[in-house]
């Protein structure tokens, strides 16, 4: 049995439906994140771990013991609340000390341990002071140390730097990151940025209204996303939406409204007539201004277009091109000396062009 | 410079009315009240010559048993109302909105009618012949046969029992039904006290609650915290502004409150107020009755006036403590 296991939870509240037959399984020492926009039930499956909420079905196991009926008190989850909830009253050593003493820890124990988890924060010198003397990414540190300090089974963290400003926020990243392999412990993290979850997970279940989209580490889900939900929410991309014409060896042809055919590599091997989403992102898309060489084996697709809009960002470029009655967009990164190259402006006629390994097809059912 | 003494200027002249108010209606009549007390009194009810013979008059032996009564009972309100006042104002910070109005409004309501009604109201309820005084007859008898032997626990117990009037047929547990009325006792004031009261304990409670985060409980329970436990170590805290106000709104009336120890206290609950009515109005010694004011406000404003310089001082001696602490965990963890 898995460290961790939800079997076939759901949640009604009313008439709504926040979390509906989610089963998930995770490992002792994972990173785990729930990614999924906003009202999509990620916060509820949380509290059904934390003991706040009561599953209305199905079952939680911790280590093969059953939880979903254990008040919170009595599992050891803690959790890192979004607005932080540290105990105003309290300063900062016994804002982290609080479940030690809660659970009656020996004195030497319960200093040592405080002392040492101020220092792994690197806040010693502000174990003294009040919540609300501290800035938000202190606040946020504490908040960590506080559920860290008695060593909990799992540790839950709902959009925890969703509060920090951009800059905190990268910072804070790379801390939780450090944080977690220093400590070794159970993650789960709760996120409406695909960014996050996918620099600090080691898997991301993908949410949408209640339900589990996808399952899978995070280069899965970007590059072989389950359903076109995935595909849309993580990242951007460019959608054609087709049928099966024709399978030849690992390749197939998809024809497209107001398109050329389009080859796609096969790798589900689905047979002529499959309707499907074709994901190409704009990244594994190229522009130039001259039609590149034939290439060999299914050769690549190529199309006409015209530039309308382009943003320059220095690392990359990013244009919307029109292909007939299609947008495209393209991101062009520029890995050699910019100024050397044929530039692309505005209104040019362009051939945009990829190779059909890097499309990827999403079934229709 | 000139921005600062504008400002300087305006915020004197925004303070200027409250503190005339306060000084017109607060200090200036309670230095008449104190100067009274330097005052002989005339046969005719006034105020006579500058003389010290009041306070010689008050070294009146009932008066410390009577103080102490008044502080003790005074006390004892006060606690009960805040034990009582913490869960209602708890449970109706956690409520809807909705309902929150019709709550707090129904705590309020007992005020839309006569205060003097409704302590009459109370000596009904209180009737020798009622259900009060059948269950503090059984308070007397179980406390008489349960904890008679501590020492302190008095229940007073007729020398030689009518027959016909004992509990199980204990000869000791007869109790003196004449002398034990709930009315005109000392619990009854209590009672009586809480009740009118406990509207004011829970007020600001009830405000400093309804600021309280509680998801600060939610906090505590998730680090381990039973409710109680969450309830005591994060909630009290967190309103404890509340409660202070409460103690305050509740403790100062109590001090100073006749009608409720007039009418339900009889002669076993005459407490300073008591007094301090009688001779002004009874005797029409206003020195006398402006002496005893002044008592006891001295004996509630001294201990105040020590409690708060105590808290200032333990609050210094924390600070120094904590920094001191700051500055050996720094070189600790130098060291490491
Ligand atoms: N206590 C509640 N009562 C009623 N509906 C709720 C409650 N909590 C959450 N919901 C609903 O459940 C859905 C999922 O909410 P939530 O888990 O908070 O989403 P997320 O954290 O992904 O934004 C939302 O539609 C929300 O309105
Ligand atoms: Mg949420």
């Amino acid at each position: 049995m898995a460290f961790l296991e939800f079997q076939d939870i759901s949640k009604q509240y009313g008439s709504v439906k926040a979390v509906d037959h989610v089963s998930l399984e995770v490992k002792q020492g994972e990173f785990f994140s729930l990614l999924g926009p906003s009202g999509c039930g990620k916060t509820t499956l949380l509290r059904m771990l934390g003991g706040f909420e009561r599953p209305t079905e199905g079952r939680i196991f911790l280590e093969g013991k059953d939880i979903t009926d254990l008040p919170p008190n009595q599992r050891r989850v803690h959790t890192v609340f979004q607005n932080y909830a540290l105990f105003p009253t309290m300063t900062i050593w016994d804002n982290i000390a609080f479940s030690l003493k809660v659970a009656k820890r020996p004195k030497k124990e319960t200093e040592e341990k405080v002392d040492a988890i101020l220092e792994m924060i690197q806040l010693g010198e502000h174990a003294w002071k009040y919540p609300n003397q501290l800035s938000g990414g202190q606040k946020q540190r504490v908040a960590i140390a506080r559920a860290l300090v008695d060593r909990p089974q799992v540790l839950l963290l709902d959009e925890p730097l969703a509060a920090l400003d951009l800059k905190l926020r990268q910072h804070m990243l790379i801390e939780l990151d450090t944080i977690h392999d220093q400590v070794g412990i159970t993650f789960i993290y709760v996120t409406h940025d695909q960014g996050e979850a996918m620099s600090l997970s080691d898997r991301i279940a993908v949410l949408n209204h209640g339900r589990v989209e996808q399952l899978d580490i995070p280069a899965k889900i970007y590059e072989a996303p389950a359903t076109r939900f995935v595909a849309s929410f993580i990242g951007d991309t460019n959608f054609f939406a087709g049928e099966i014409a024709a399978v030849r060896g690992d390749y197939c042809e998809i024809r497209s409204e107001g398109f050329p055919a389009i080859q796609a590599y096969n790798d589900k091997a689905l047979a002529a007539g499959q309707r499907v989403d074709l994901s190409v992102r704009p990244e594994k898309i190229r522009v130039t201004k001259t039609a590149p060489a034939a290439a060999k084996g299914p050769g690549l697709n190529v199309v006409k277009a015209t530039v309308q809009d382009i943003v320059y960002q220095g690392v990359y470029t990013k244009y919307w091109l029109k292909a007939g009655a299609r947008r495209i967009s393209v991101l062009e990164p520029h890995s050699r000396f910019l100024l050397d190259q044929e530039t692309i402006t505005w209104n040019d006629d362009v051939f945009v062009w990829w190779h059909p390994d890097d499309g990827y097809m999403v079934e229709v059912k | 410079m000139g921005v600062r003494t504008e400002s300087h200027k305006t915020e004197w002249l925004t303070t200027l009315p409250s503190l005339a108010w306060l000084t017109l209606f607060f200090a200036v009549p309670a230095l008449i009240v104190l100067a009274f007390t330097f005052h002989g009194h005339t046969p005719n009810g006034g105020v006579g010559e500058w003389s010290l013979a009041t306070w010689k008059e008050l070294v009146d032996p009932d008066y410390p048993t009577i103080v102490w009564k008044t502080l003790r009972i005074s006390f004892q309100v006060t606690v009960w109302c805040i034990l009582l006042a913490l869960p209602c104002a708890y449970a109706i910070a956690r409520m809807g909105t909705r309902w929150r109005g019709v709550v707090a409004g129904a705590i309020m309501l007992p005020f839309w009618t006569s205060f003097v009604v409704r302590v009459f109201a109370w000596k009904t309820v209180m009737h020798p012949d009622g259900w009060l005084q059948a269950v503090y007859h059984g308070w007397l008898h179980a406390k008489l046969a349960l904890f008679s032997w501590i020492p302190g626990v008095s229940v007073p117990v007729l020398a030689d029992p009518p027959p016909g009037n004992c509990l199980l047929g204990f000869a000791h547990c007869a109790i003196d039904t004449a002398r034990t009325t709930i009315i005109d006792s000392e619990i009854a004031v209590v009672l009586v006290s809480v009740y009118t009261f406990l509207p004011f304990a829970i007020m600001p409670i009830y405000t400093a609650a309804e600021k309280f985060d509680f998801s600060l409980l939610e906090a505590a329970r998730d680090l381990g915290a039973k409710n109680f436990h969450a309830f005591r170590k994060i909630f009290v805290p967190g309103i404890w502004q509340g409660i202070v106000s409460a103690v305050l709104m509740v403790f100062i009336p109590a001090v100073g409150s006749y009608v409720i120890p007039q009418m339900l206290g009889g002669t076993n609950c005459v407490l300073i107020g008591n007094k301090i009515f009688m001779r002004a109005m009874q005797q029409r010694n206003i020195p006398h009755a402006s002496a005893l004011a002044t008592l006891m406000a001295a004996a509630v404003l001294v201990p105040l006036g020590l409690a708060a310089w105590w808290t200032r001082r333990a609050a210094a001696r924390d600070r120094r403590k904590l920094e001191l602490r700051t500055a050996q965990l720094m070189s600790t963890g130098g060291q490491r």
